[in-house]
């Protein structure tokens, strides 16, 4: 009898099942845990009234990214509630042995941007974080999902968590990306075929040329946004440009592990005639630079195109009407030349230096538009680093603009770089919800050029017409 | 975290015909700051509940009396986006004990198994029929029978039977948690580790 093609998630999957539950869920071991200070703190608690160790304190990693200020962080924190979730996130490292890359530490930056950038992030493994963007580590053909607090508490445990097996999606991009598209309007312009949840109980491969020939930066950002459309995760499958990223990597296994780990990363690859449940054909040379005009991420449209109906887009008209309202847009209205007042580039999704050259590109020899607020956020002090050894620092100071501190910063907008109520936001990251960027703010997402094209000129404008 | 048993689950319910429910809206990341798990409920639905100034906004489900009970009926793909469990504490400390939707995000789902609260899918057919039901009279009940996996909406009589699975069901009418069993595999897990090569 011959053997069923396995897929890539299914090797991956298959080889950490510790237990199957008859009528449950799969008893799955993690191999890489990262916690943060927002979601984990409940978990250490639980740990604490159960009586329980951390069974592999080697097999977490911590860094502060959800709640830190982006200027001054030398400084104490100012807000008494993130000071106390940052030094939990301390003591209970501390407490259990695990690595903590804190405030003030050189490695320290947004989890889902640090452990790629270290050679945390693997092939093959499974990686989990109390946040759902841990999606992003797919990009390395890992199975990374985000899990709630009561899963941190297993995982830290137990060293393992309870999953049914999701079904299984893939996704084929093939043809030649247009001038100015980047790994963002890919995205983009996927969820907005599927919908906010048109993946939901699947687990996603990304497959053909457009991602094949993308950096692995650009790999993170489409993986990132996988929970965007409902997916649990999403997945490339690894090859010569992931090897490379990872070699030499401070924790990428050195000598004969390298060899040995290497040999066993070129097995994972869907084999022919696997079995997906659902799949997908985009063409990429349809991809327009790409921007969202409502309240969830499948509300996107190429940048030149008219906002559609509520029948087109398959909402109801209750959900569509309250969503224009909240951003004060109108069926049928052009995005193309709609003021804007904040930019935010930074986050797990575009938080990398790829997309800060990117930026830089757009922006070199012009100048800040005046009523524009930008917000420069690296995703970490590794990156901040090469802004400034790249001469990127130097680009954005002569247009106008300062660079900010690592972290989550205006992405979700815990800390204080809120978007005030009302006002208009660019934003390279992941959400444009109601409120998501501070109470009342407007999101627009969008591609690190899109977002310099506005920055530049103030409105929403075709960065394809500056480049 | 130790939660109540649920079994039949028989109350009237609150109405919320939105699609895409994310969980930003269900609780604000401004108020995930606490170390402890209390007092999610007050900020449930802050910004759709409350205006900046805290005055409650009359025009919102949560604050019309007229509206209670522990069941809350949402509208398609309910709980997505952000996988904080912040989302399900504050909806099961406000009094909800059981969300039906005819689609759920799925971290959200597991989030609500592993707390206590019982996500209910429906087809979309029987969600309209709740909702329409609810709104010509807001003391219908709807009975939330988890052995026999059926809601019923009484008085009218129909119902639907849903999906969970027989581990998870087991779980929910004894109030067991994943934590307890996995304790029960450490020896297992430990010889697993072994193999791994990371």
């Amino acid at each position: 009898m011959s053997k069923t093609p396995a897929a890539l998630f299914d090797k991956v999957w298959d080889s950490h099942v510790v237990r199957h539950i008859e009528d449950g869920p799969d008893v799955l071991f993690i191999d890489r845990h990262f916690i943060h200070e927002v979601t984990s703190p409940v978990a250490f608690l639980g740990l604490e009234s159960r009586g329980l160790k951390v069974m592999f304190p080697e097999k977490t990693f911590a860094t502060a990214d959800h709640n830190t200020p982006t200027i001054n962080q030398h400084l104490p924190v100012e807000d008494p509630l993130s000071a106390n979730q940052l030094k939990a996130l301390e003591s209970n490292s501390a407490k259990y042995g695990i690595s903590h890359w804190g405030l003030g530490n050189p490695k320290n930056g947004i989890v889902h941007v640090v452990g790629p950038e270290n050679g945390i992030t693997l092939p093959g493994m499974t990686i989990v974080c109390g946040d759902s963007h841990t999606s992003t580590h797919g990009a390395f053909g890992a199975i990374a999902f985000g899990i709630g607090t009561s899963e941190v508490e297993m995982v830290l445990s137990s060293q393992c968590i309870m999953q049914p097996r999701p079904k299984k999606m893939r996704i084929n991009v093939n043809g030649k990306l247009g001038k100015g598209i980047v790994p963002k309007d890919v995205v983009l312009y996927i969820i907005s075929k599927l919908t906010a949840a048109g993946a939901t109980g699947y687990f996603v491969e990304f497959a053909g040329d457009v991602f094949e020939n993308m950096t692995m930066e650009g790999r993170m950002t489409v993986c990132n946004m996988s929970i965007e459309m409902g997916a649990r995760g999403g997945m490339v499958a690894p090859d010569e440009t992931t090897f490379n990223y990872i070699k030499g990597r401070e924790k990428a296994p050195k000598g004969e592990a390298w060899d040995k780990a290497l040999a066993y990363w070129k097995t994972l690859k869907t084999e022919e005639g696997a079995f997906f449940d659902k799949e997908y054909e985009f063409n990429g040379a349809d991809i327009e630079p790409m921007i969202t005009y409502g309240t969830n991420p499948g509300m996107g449209i190429g940048i030149t195109k008219h906002i559609p109906t509520a029948a087109q887009i398959g909402s109801s008209k209750a959900t569509y009407d309250k969503s224009l309202a909240y951003m004060d847009f109108h069926e049928d209205d052009t995005m193309i030349g709609k003021k804007i007042d904040y930019v935010f580039i930074g986050s797990c999704t575009n938080g990398r230096i790829e997309d800060f050259r990117a930026f830089a590109s757009v922006i070199k020899g012009r100048k800040k538009a005046d009523h524009v607020t930008a917000w420069i956020v690296p995703g970490s002090h590794i990156v901040e680093q090469q802004i400034k050894e790249e001469g990127i620092l130097d680009i954005l100071l002569a247009a106008g603009f300062q660079l900010r501190q690592p972290g989550c910063s205006a992405c979700l907008a815990m800390n204080d770089d809120k978007i005030p109520a009302g006002k208009y936001a660019v934003s390279t990251s992941n959400r444009n919800f109601e409120g998501r960027q501070g109470p009342g703010a407007r999101t627009l997402l969008a591609s690190p050029l899109v977002a310099a094209a506005a920055a530049v000129t103030g409105f929403v404008t075709d960065p394809r017409e500056l480049i | 975290m130790a939660y109540d048993k649920f079994t039949v689950l028989k109350s009237t319910a609150v109405p919320m015909p939105i699609e895409n429910v994310d969980t930003d809206q269900i609780i604000p990341a401004r108020f995930l700051k606490a170390t402890e798990r209390k007092g999610f409920g007050d900020n449930l639905f802050r910004d759709w509940r409350f205006e900046n100034d805290g005055t409650p906004k009359k025009d919102f489900v949560l604050n019309n009396p007229i509206y209670t009970g522990k069941i809350l009926v949402g509208g398609k793909n309910f709980g997505s986006g952000s996988s904080r469990e912040h989302a399900a504490w504050a909806i099961y400390d406000y009094g909800f004990r059981c969300v039906v939707s005819s689609f759920f995000a799925d971290i959200f789902k597991n989030n609500s198994l592993n707390i206590g609260i019982l996500p209910v899918q429906v087809s979309e057919a029987f969600l309209d029929k709740i909702f329409k039901a609810i709104e010509a009279n807001p003391k219908t009940e709807l009975e939330v029978n988890l052995p026999e996996q059926k809601i019923t909406i009484v008085g009218d009589g129909a119902s639907e039977s849903f999906e969970i699975n027989g581990y998870k069901k087991h779980n929910m009418t004894n109030g067991y948690d994943d934590i307890d069993f996995l304790q029960s595999l450490k020896s297992d897990i430990k010889t697993f580790s072994e193999k791994s090569i990371y």
